[in-house]
């Protein structure tokens, strides 16, 4: 029983106690054959495991299956089909033809290349914001930034995932929006650009979140190497562990594109929520998730505009699950890369 | 364990008060939920015993609630669609309605903003698109930027069909939650045009409304929204479920009269006319 005597020497403990620890011990000596106990847990482990799959599932399912009326249902494809979703509708004989989402309407009209245009917008300014800043910060704090420095950035920038979204966005309707006004002179005040940096905040934590644990990971050896070799810090940094740390920076920009694209109570506060299709990012934009968000809450159940705001949703579920699919393909891709290249 | 002894003796007591049969719920319009709060505050200071409990979520919440018999009395800023009378005929439920308040629709205007009245005609052409820049109605030379609520709200449909004909709202509307939303986005924007309740409006200016080019325009005041001069007014309604008898009545009647009355003006809704409130009264 050598290792009690050590743990015993090593908490000097008396020796009554390292006798005492030693009789504890021995009752607690492990039995070789599992127990139905084990059995019971190992299985309910599984379960648990599967359980969040199953809700993912489930979730799709209904999803989809409020949206599903759409392509059959004859009540609902007189007000709103695929087709006139997609393609220009008028609100009457002799108007103009026009993409737009007008529920509400006597001639209801659910045009989805507006929301899909203001989503995108949205999303574009936001990772034009968020990854410089949450990369260059993810470099800078594993890299540069003394031990102690780091220990203040991480968890202030972490704090900021802690912000609720719906305070990040009421702060972009009174303060950003002004702010952003008064400097660029928007003829909008609620914008996409408006919108594209309050969610960037939103994103910069999970981009950076993700980089600094991937260059943090970097093994010292390879640093080291470079180091022997003669580079300086500064090469190290960016010929060695930004490309050996890439696939996990990458994970974290298309996890905080899945956020940008998601994120609901920001948008709907601070992008002005008008559906319209222009290259101009100073225009207000509509976006799927606040769309969804504005109007389920008083759609009559069962309606074709309940039906659409369901479809939106399973769009909404399929791109964020792309995406994902996307990045993870491209994260195994390079991490073999990668690994081919480091042996 | 006395804490708890204690707390669940406290808890069973007053499950047995609120279940003694003296509880009125109230649901539904966000517009009148806070007149709502403020009666029902005042009528159980008056009347011990009587728990009221009142809760918002839009007009439409509140006409699901009653026609699934969950609340007592639905608050609504808009009657009820031909299809919620429908509905509420095959659940056996025989809405009555009654106008309690009265709420004008101001349109608001930034402040330094020269315009001082518009006519209906005009503010149709403003929130459809034809009208474009302020200068087609005397204003600077500048795009008007249109403020609005999002299509779930009774004052964006209640808009749409006073002021718009029923005319879609142009795209390029800018739709915000809640009328504080509206108001705000105009104080902050010198082109900006908005609409909501009388009561919200701080720091934005009113328009006056006129009928056509030719009449005089009447700005949106309490008496002018009272006396029915002003032009984008609405009647606000509570809803029951068969004419109210007992407690219900009695609330009723209480917030019909003179002291009720007071209550809404005070806090900046529109009481409505004497006789109106008498003839409203159940007998």
């Amino acid at each position: 029983m050598f290792i009690v005597e050590a743990l015993g020497k090593a908490l000097s403990l008396p020796s009554v106690s390292q006798n005492w620890l030693l009789t504890k011990m021995k009752k607690l000596k492990f039995k070789s054959k599992s127990t139905i106990g084990e059995y019971i847990g190992k299985k309910i482990i599984t379960i648990n495991s599967f359980a969040a799959l199953f809700a993912i599932l489930l979730i799709f399912v209904f999803i989809f299956k409020e949206a599903l009326p759409i392509f059959y249902d004859e009540f609902i494809q007189e007000e709103v089909s695929v087709e006139k979703m997609i393609f220009k509708q008028s609100f009457a004989e002799g108007r103009d033809a026009k993409f737009s989402w007008q529920p509400n309407s006597d001639n209801p009209r659910y045009s989805l290349l507006p929301l899909f245009v203001g989503t995108l917008k949205a999303a574009l300014i936001a990772m034009l914001f968020a990854v410089p800043l949450g990369v260059g910060g993810a470099i800078y704090s594993s890299q540069f930034a003394s031990k102690r420095m780091r220990e203040i950035i991480k968890p202030v920038i972490e704090l900021l995932s802690g912000i609720p979204s719906v305070v990040l966005g009421f702060f972009a309707l009174i303060v950003l929006a002004t702010f952003l006004q008064n400097s660029f002179g928007f003829t909008y005040r609620l914008n996409s650009i408006n919108a594209g940096i309050a969610l960037g905040l939103a994103v910069i934590p999970i981009v950076f979140t993700i980089s600094e644990d991937a260059l943090i990971s970097v093994p010292n050896s390879l640093k080291d190497a470079a180091l022997a070799l003669g580079a300086n810090r500064w090469q190290v940094s960016f010929t060695m562990t930004l490309p050996a740390a890439f696939p996990g920076i990458a994970a974290g920009i298309v996890l905080g594109f899945g956020r940008a694209i998601g994120e609901t109570m920001i948008v709907l506060m601070a992008s002005g929520n008008a559906a319209i299709i222009s290259e101009n990012f100073g225009d207000s934009i509509r976006t799927f998730s606040a769309t969804i968000a504005a109007e389920l809450a008083e759609v009559v159940f069962g309606s074709a505009h309940y039906s659409v705001l369901f479809f939106l949703g399973t769009l909404l579920f399929v791109f964020t699950f792309l995406i994902n699919i996307g990045g993870d393909i491209i994260l195994n891709k390079l991490k073999g890369k990668m690994q081919g290249e480091q042996s | 364990m006395k804490k708890v002894i204690l707390l669940l003796a406290v808890f069973v007591m007053m499950t047995g008060y609120i279940f003694s049969g003296q509880t009125i719920t109230i649901k539904g319009s966000d517009t009148l939920v806070r007149l709502g709060q403020r009666w029902a505050e005042e009528y159980m200071k008056q009347n011990q015993g009587t728990v009221i409990q009142v809760s918002g979520g839009g007009s439409g919440t509140g006409i699901a609630a009653l026609l699934n018999g969950t609340t007592d009395i639905c608050e609504a800023s808009r009657d009820m669609k031909e299809k919620e009378y429908k509905l509420a005929e095959s659940k056996g439920i025989k809405p009555y309605r009654v106008s309690v308040a009265l709420d004008g629709i101001a349109v608001f205007l930034h402040e330094n903003n020269p315009i001082q009245e518009l006519s209906l005609s005009q503010l149709k052409g403003i929130y459809t698109g034809a009208i474009v820049n302020w200068k087609e109605v005397g204003g600077p030379d500048h795009i008007i930027i249109l403020y609005g609520r999002e299509n779930n709200s009774g004052t964006y449909a209640f808009f749409k069909k006073r002021v718009l004909n029923k005319e879609d709202y142009a795209d390029r509307t800018q739709t915000l939650p809640g009328t504080a939303a509206v108001v705000n986005a105009v104080a902050n924007d010198q082109y900006g045009i908005g609409y909501g309740g009388l009561a919200w409006a701080k720091g934005v200016k009113f328009a006056g409304v006129k009928e056509s080019d030719n009449d005089k325009a009447v700005m949106p005041t309490v008496e002018t929204v009272s006396d029915g001069t002003y032009l984008i007014s609405r009647d606000l309604y509570w809803f029951f479920n068969c004419k109210p008898t007992g407690k219900l009545k009695k609330m009723l009647n209480w917030c019909l009269s003179d002291e009720g009355q007071k209550i809404s003006e005070s806090i900046g809704y529109v009481p409505l006319s004497k006789e109106q409130a008498s003839a409203n009264l159940i007998k």
